[in-house]
């Protein structure tokens, strides 16, 4: 991450508990590095207690942003994470530009780019705010808006084993929009539970090979974001994802 | 004041638009509910990335938690024989592919089917789009559940949308706590009310004109 500069557009898989590279994130926030562009799925406060038992999150980056592209910002129905005003009047002063997009389509500009595509056509969010500034055109009778591919500088990602030669399995739904982030990034940066010579990985189950991935940090035992520290995520799961269940389940 | 459907009954009654071996992905609050409804043999998506996933963790089973297995939203679910991973590319594409039905919540729908999901609009500074947008433009049958009128008693069924829209011509049902109703080319057919609910009364909640169906009848569970 040293090398992770200012201005830098950063991309990374970001959902909840599964595959959310937590421990690159919070190396990215003591870097300290500034006005970056962060491309991720969900950007949703959470409270700080959380983050200091390591739970991965993003909202941690919001000094050091310039801009955010993500189809999921703040937390609807998540008033129990605190406030529902988290980037204050920041974007009313044109500190932070927001962009919206839907997640099908942010997905595909990452894939586009991993294509080497120039961009494409798409019919999702017509007339709608996606269409914002962009050009739209008719093909075969039907209207689409043109989407640019996004190429980031910087991919942080998680699986949860590699080889030494950065090829990598993943585990449950942590898979995620990592295999993308991987293919479309300029740099990718791995964080793994664990690393292993070549040959210790069954080539089948292998989810993104390691021509992608530039560098692979394990994450540290002692690490409170690891996978063995199951009491962190319960204690998430029953002060944080419990009553909101209950509370949706009784329509709030 | 008659008495509406309960948010349960809502999501029993939209659950039952789902046949056995419909692929299907619900979205966030009310659609979540009908989760525990749908027919067996409904095979659930969840667009971060897995299909046929099993029951969801509770206080009951809370050291089952498995921190790589979540739903959409941030809940821990349990391992089912039949599931399957995936990336979210593929998960997209599974949405916009027309394989899927899905169940979505709304805040508007227009008698020709156009849906508002959110109140996203240009001055929004948390959009929150998610996939809703991709699920209404790709879902082979979209089934809207949500109230019939807003808190204030306002229709959320309208001529037209006052609303920013989300997708254009997209809900095939749209069930609420008063009636289902099915958009068809000739408008919204009204094809059942809440019991104890006349047709007329139910137009009278809603700001579309109603077609009442021959066969019109009590909401069936």
């Amino acid at each position: 991450m040293a090398d992770v500069h200012d201005g830098a557009s950063i991309a990374a898989h970001s959902w909840g508990a599964a595959g959310t590279p937590g421990y690159l994130l919070r190396a990215l926030v003591q870097r300290g590095v500034k006005d970056l562009t962060l491309y991720c799925n969900n950007f949703i406060p959470v409270p700080d207690f959380l983050a200091e038992m390591g739970i991965p999150m993003v909202t941690p980056l919001i000094p050091q942003l310039k801009k955010i592209v993500s189809p999921f910002i703040g937390g609807r129905g998540l008033t129990l994470s605190g406030t529902t005003d988290f980037l204050g009047d920041q974007v009313k002063k044109g500190q932070l530009e927001i962009e919206a997009t839907t997640h099908g389509i942010f997905m595909e500009r990452l894939h586009g780019s991993a294509m080497g595509l120039g961009g494409f056509y798409s019919p999702i969010g017509l007339n709608t705010i996606v269409e914002r500034g962009k050009e739209k055109r008719v093909i075969d009778g039907k209207e689409y808006i043109f989407e640019k591919p996004i190429r980031p500088d910087v991919g942080l990602i998680k699986a949860h084993t590699a080889d030494k030669l950065g090829n990598l399995v993943y585990r449950g739904s942590s898979r995620g929009s990592n295999p993308v982030i991987a293919m479309a990034s300029k740099l990718t940066i791995v964080e793994v539970f664990e690393v292993v010579e070549p040959g210790e990985l069954d080539p089948e189950m292998v989810g993104t090979p390691g021509i992608y991935i530039d560098r692979i940090v394990r994450i540290p035992d002692e690490d409170i974001a690891s996978a063995k520290r199951r009491p962190e995520v319960i204690k998430y799961f029953t002060e944080i994802i419990l009553p909101l269940m209950l509370a949706a389940s009784k329509g709030g | 004041m008659k008495e509406k459907l309960s948010e349960e009954t809502v999501a029993m009654r939209a659950a039952k638009e789902l046949q056995p071996g419909d692929y299907c992905n619900l979205g966030i609050g009310m659609p979540q509910l009908c989760a525990l409804y749908v027919p067996q043999g409904v095979h659930i998506q969840t667009e971060n990335g897995a299909l046929d996933f099993g029951p969801l963790v509770t206080e009951e089973n809370v050291e089952q938690i498995d921190p790589d297995l979540i739903d959409a939203g941030g809940r821990f679910y349990t391992r089912a024989p039949g599931m399957s991973f995936f990336d979210i590319l593929t998960s997209f594409a599974m949405i916009r592919s027309g394989r899927m039905s899905t169940i979505l919540g709304g805040l508007q729908v227009s008698e020709k089917g156009d849906l508002a999901i959110h109140s996203t609009s240009e001055a929004d500074v948390y959009p929150q789009i998610g996939g809703s947008m991709d699920l209404a433009w790709g879902s082979r049958k979209v089934v809207v559940a949500m109230t019939h009128t807003t808190k204030d008693g306002k229709p959320k069924i309208v001529k037209e949308l006052t609303m920013p829209v989300s997708a254009q011509r997209c809900v095939d049902v749209i069930v609420t706590d008063l009636a289902v109703i099915e958009v068809t080319p000739a408008g919204l057919l009204l094809k059942e009310v809440a019991p104890g609910w006349t047709p007329q009364e139910v137009q009278s909640q809603t700001g579309a004109r109603l077609i009442v169906a021959d066969d019109v009848k009590a909401v069936e569970l």
